[in-house]
């Protein structure tokens, strides 16, 4: 099962690193979560990254890394599908004997690779700061995982709107807009009254990064992302088989 | 359907591909309505058929990538819709317009094709190879697919059916879009192909068919019109076509010809050719039924008629006739 999905993640990777996509996707990340730490580093000279995970702006900053991956992680995912589709390899992909599982799991770790890789560069910042002063390393891998399992749910995501169209942009659009939907439904979730608030917060990603950040590992919030990830992949092979019925 | 008639039945031969009353609706339109046929192993198999007959949508039925709406297709004696995977161990295919991934090498492409059809690691170098040589692609190993051209394309596509050295090779316009000297080139690879392989293959050109097959099955409309050998679809078997050309005099009147020659045994239709062109001779092109020879016929009531006959000649019939008879409507053949 791996192992065929596995050639088809390294093709996926190739593929985006012969195009510009995964250098944007990378240097964005690098350039956002240089910014945070060092503007932290200097304006409060603490050796701590804890703005670096929060999902929440401050006037300190207000790109932070889980907004990024909201944006970008739909633009590594949008092409998975949606132009196979368009160009016709599709056909020749299902007509290999692979299941249509083998493709949903190779093109989900092919775009999960590239956040991975866009997350793995930053450690260099951890890294650094923790030469300067002394960096509680808790919170740092709290945050990190929590960035990890968001970012594996916004790829599910994104390869699941990817098998509903032909046209990448809609793909984009589609599971831009349900990553926004996720994101900001925890800001409703404070005005709502509160048995209906807390449903709401639930369902909201915010609520979720935030104990990561503070580096609390929670397995109810690694439940949350997993449940994501593992809905969305599915979504995404029923709605392929359906397409060859 | 007459897809028992001749040709196609083989003692001891093994059926490869079975279509058993395939149907494919497409929302309202129905792109494959009840197609049936049989190929047998080695058989090398000519799909033709009009703009929108239903070829490509029977072959990915047959190849897994579409289910069919009604009907089966059996690979091997696997039902492809039950056990795809197992159906398409033993096929190689080229879709229509050979999609695939330009921007990876050529050969980068065969390895990953070889890796998802689980070629193992101590054959897979030799494999690619083989099919390389054999498709003529040792020179653009190290290009993109993008920058070949559509024939070298087309080659890509079929090395990589072959990868898996399979018993079938269902091929969807394998020569579509080439110049003539690379038709030649891929009409000459598909014979040899056809020498350890079964293929089926579907095409718009005639003699592409009469060329490499060894059946030709017309399908028109979603459904088979003729399943038999080519020799069958244009020799004696389909009918001779005869031409007569009758000096005009003022009493040979087109239509009384017409209906004379019309009435006569062995004769199937009767066409005026020269419809007012030529006022010296009237020609006409008589259509024999099945194993018919109205030549003598045809003399004879020139003569009873006092109809001065200045040709009679019978001609083979064409494949292009055949299709032509099977594959047009009566509408299209009065616009013609
Ligand atoms: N995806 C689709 N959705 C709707 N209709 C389709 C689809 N694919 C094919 N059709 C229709 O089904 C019919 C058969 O198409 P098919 O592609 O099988 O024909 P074909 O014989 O391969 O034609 P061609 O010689 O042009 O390749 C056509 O009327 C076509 O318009
Ligand atoms: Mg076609």
């Amino acid at each position: 099962m791996l192992r065929k999905s596995w050639v088809i993640a390294r093709r996926e990777l190739q593929s985006a690193f012969d195009s510009p996509v995964a250098y944007i996707v990378i240097v964005t990340f690098l350039l956002t979560a240089g910014s945070i730490c060092f503007r932290v580093l200097f304006l409060t000279g603490r050796a701590e990254m804890r703005l670096f995970f929060e999902p929440m702006p401050t006037p300190l900053a207000v790109l932070l890394p889980p907004m990024l991956l909201t944006i970008l992680a739909p633009a590594v995912t949008m092409r998975s599908f949606a132009e196979e589709r368009r160009s016709g390899t599709l056909e020749l992909m299902t007509t290999l004997p692979i299941t249509d599982w083998h493709l949903v799991i190779g093109k989900f770790l092919g775009s999960f690779g590239i956040m991975v890789a866009a997350l793995a560069l930053t450690l260099a910042y951890p890294i650094t700061i923790s030469t300067l002063g002394a960096l509680d390393w808790g919170p740092v891998i709290g945050g990190y995982l929590g960035l990890l399992l968001y970012a594996a749910a916004l790829v599910a995501i994104g390869i699941m709107c990817s098998t509903f169209t032909n046209n990448q942009i809609v793909a984009f659009i589609m599971s831009f807009v349900l990553g926004v939907v996720l994101y900001t439904i925890g800001i409703a979730a404070v005005l709502l009254p509160a048995g209906l608030g807390s449903i709401v917060g639930y369902v909201s990603v915010t609520t979720h990064l935030e104990n990561f950040a503070r580096g609390l590992i929670d397995t109810r919030d690694v439940f949350y992302f997993l449940t994501i990830t593992a809905f969305g992949l599915l979504l995404a092979e029923r709605s392929l088989s359906r397409q060859h019925a | 359907m007459n897809s028992s008639s001749t040709g196609t039945v083989r003692d001891g031969a093994t059926p490869l591909v079975e279509a058993r009353g395939l149907i494919k609706d497409y929302g309202r339109t129905q792109a494959v309505r009840d197609v049936s046929f049989t190929v047998y192993r080695g058989e090398v198999v000519g799909f033709l058929g009009p703009n929108g007959a239903g070829k490509s949508t029977t072959m990915k039925m047959l190849t897994g990538y579409l289910r069919p709406t009604a009907g089966k297709a059996l690979v091997a004696g696997i039902n492809v819709a039950e056990d795809p995977i197992a159906a398409q161990r033993v096929l190689g295919y080229l879709p229509e317009s050979a999609p695939m991934y330009l921007d990876m090498m050529v050969i980068d492409f065969l390895h990953f094709i070889a890796d998802l059809r689980g070629v193992t690691s101590d054959v897979k170098r030799g494999r690619i190879r083989a099919a390389c040589e054999r498709c003529g692609l040792m020179d653009v190993l190290g290009k993109d697919i993008g920058q070949l051209s559509k024939g070298y394309r087309q080659r890509v596509g079929l090395a990589q059916a072959l990868l898996h050295d399979p018993d079938l090779l269902i091929l969807d316009e394998p020569t579509s879009g080439l110049d003539p000297n690379q038709i030649v080139e891929i009409r000459a690879l598909i014979k040899d192909l056809g020498r350890d392989k079964t293929v089926i293959l579907s095409t718009h050109i005639l003699p592409e068919v009469q060329a490499t097959c060894d059946r030709i099955i017309i399908i028109n409309d979603g459904q088979v019109v003729a399943d038999d050998t080519p020799d069958a679809l244009t020799g004696e078997g389909a009918g001779a076509m005869i031409r007569v050309v009758m000096r005009t005099e003022s009493f040979v009147d087109p239509a009384t010809v017409r209906h004379v020659l019309g009435g006569l045994p062995g004769v199937l239709r009767v066409d005026v050719q020269n419809a007012g062109s030529n006022t010296q001779e009237l020609i006409l092109a008589v259509r024999a039924s099945k194993n018919a020879d109205p030549r003598e016929a045809i003399f004879g009531a020139a003569v009873a008629n006092h109809w001065v006959l200045l040709e009679l000649h019978r001609d083979r019939v064409s494949l292009e006739d055949t299709f032509q008879r099977l594959t047009q409507r009566e509408g299209d053949r009065h616009a013609a």
